[in-house]
């Protein structure tokens, strides 16, 4: 058994014991079932296990993090998955970019139309007073 | 179209014979061998399988280029990956909203300057003949109402209440290609 009471939500899932070292375990509390089937569903058991021993303990809870989004992108979404959002977004900024480049022209327009109205007063076509 | 001449990408990994129906064969050309690779690393060939089975056959292309470019990013960012990205990309629309909004208070001050009929906060001289009911041409341009697109609330970064991606895309300078989109 893991020092967390119970099996983890992965060897629920798996119908497994649940070693104390299990490594997935501190991820795939046993309080949230459909985190680890997302996963499985996208990623499989065993890449899972793979992609979080390979990296350093403090960072693996926020990869688990990130690989669940991602898994319960790709349920909603079965064809783009989370990359939807980032083509959106993108297009966002085309968009916002494209929209402050058009005003700052405008802008720029505003200011040259103004310096050339400006008449100076001091200029050689007016009489100067002492 | 699999074939007994040239196993696709896939079976060649795989090891296996590419059969006439093979479900990777249209997508992992065997002159590109790393494509499925990256995706066999990341999903593994079964969920692969299993994804592309059941989708319609002309989205299954469409499946395997976002799978690609999930699986990409994965590799490149094993922490992160995509949702990194994401994060990154919505502090980027954050700050050229901004910058927008900037340009735009600075379009409408030029603009409520140059219009000499505009109403004005001043006394208005009795003997001054103005109309104030004349038209503005105001050349307002508005930019996008929504600050962010609809994402769901696991990926609503821009809250900042999910502690996953804090201070990610403050450190990142650039993901990968970005631009590398899904065609």
């Amino acid at each position: 058994m893991s020092k967390w009471s119970g099996r983890c939500a992965a060897c629920k899932y798996l119908r497994r014991k649940c070693p104390q070292d299990c490594v997935l375990a501190p991820y795939f509390p046993s309080n949230d079932p459909h985190r680890f089937s997302a996963v499985h569903k996208i990623f499989g058991a065993s890449n899972i296990a793979k992609m979080l021993q390979q990296l350093p303990e403090h960072v693996r809870m926020e990869a688990a993090d990130c690989m669940a989004i991602e898994a319960y992108c790709r349920i909603e979404d079965p064809v783009y998955g989370c990359v939807s959002f980032i083509d959106q977004l993108q297009q966002q900024i085309i968009e916002a970019q494209s929209l402050t480049n058009q005003i700052n022209a405008q802008i720029a327009f505003y200011n040259a139309h103004n310096n050339q109205l400006t008449i100076d007063p001091f200029s050689s076509s007016f009489d100067q007073t002492d | 179209m699999g074939s007994g001449s040239s196993p696709c990408a896939s079976c060649k990994l795989l090891r296996r014979r590419c059969a006439k129906d093979c479900i990777f064969a249209p997508y992992f050309p065997s002159d590109d061998p790393h494509k499925f690779a990256i995706v066999h690393r990341v999903f593994g060939a079964s969920n692969v399988s299993k994804m592309l089975q059941e989708l319609p056959v002309h989205q299954r292309a469409d499946a395997v280029s976002s799978l690609v470019y999930e699986a990409n990013a994965r590799v490149r960012d094993p922490v992160y990956g995509c949702v990194g990205a994401i994060s990154y990309l919505q502090s980027q629309v954050s700050q050229l909203q901004m910058q927008l909004a900037v340009a735009q208070a600075e379009i409408l001050c030029i603009q409520m300057q140059q219009e000499p009929m505009m109403p004005t906060p001043q006394i208005i001289d009795p003997d001054d003949h103005h109309d104030h009911e004349h038209d503005h041409h105001h050349h307002h341009q508005k930019a996008s109402s929504s600050s962010f697109i609809d994402l769901p609330q696991y990926l609503n970064f821009a809250s900042s209440s999910n502690n996953v991606i804090h201070d990610y895309s403050l450190k990142r300078e650039s993901i990968f290609g970005v631009h590398d989109m899904v065609s």
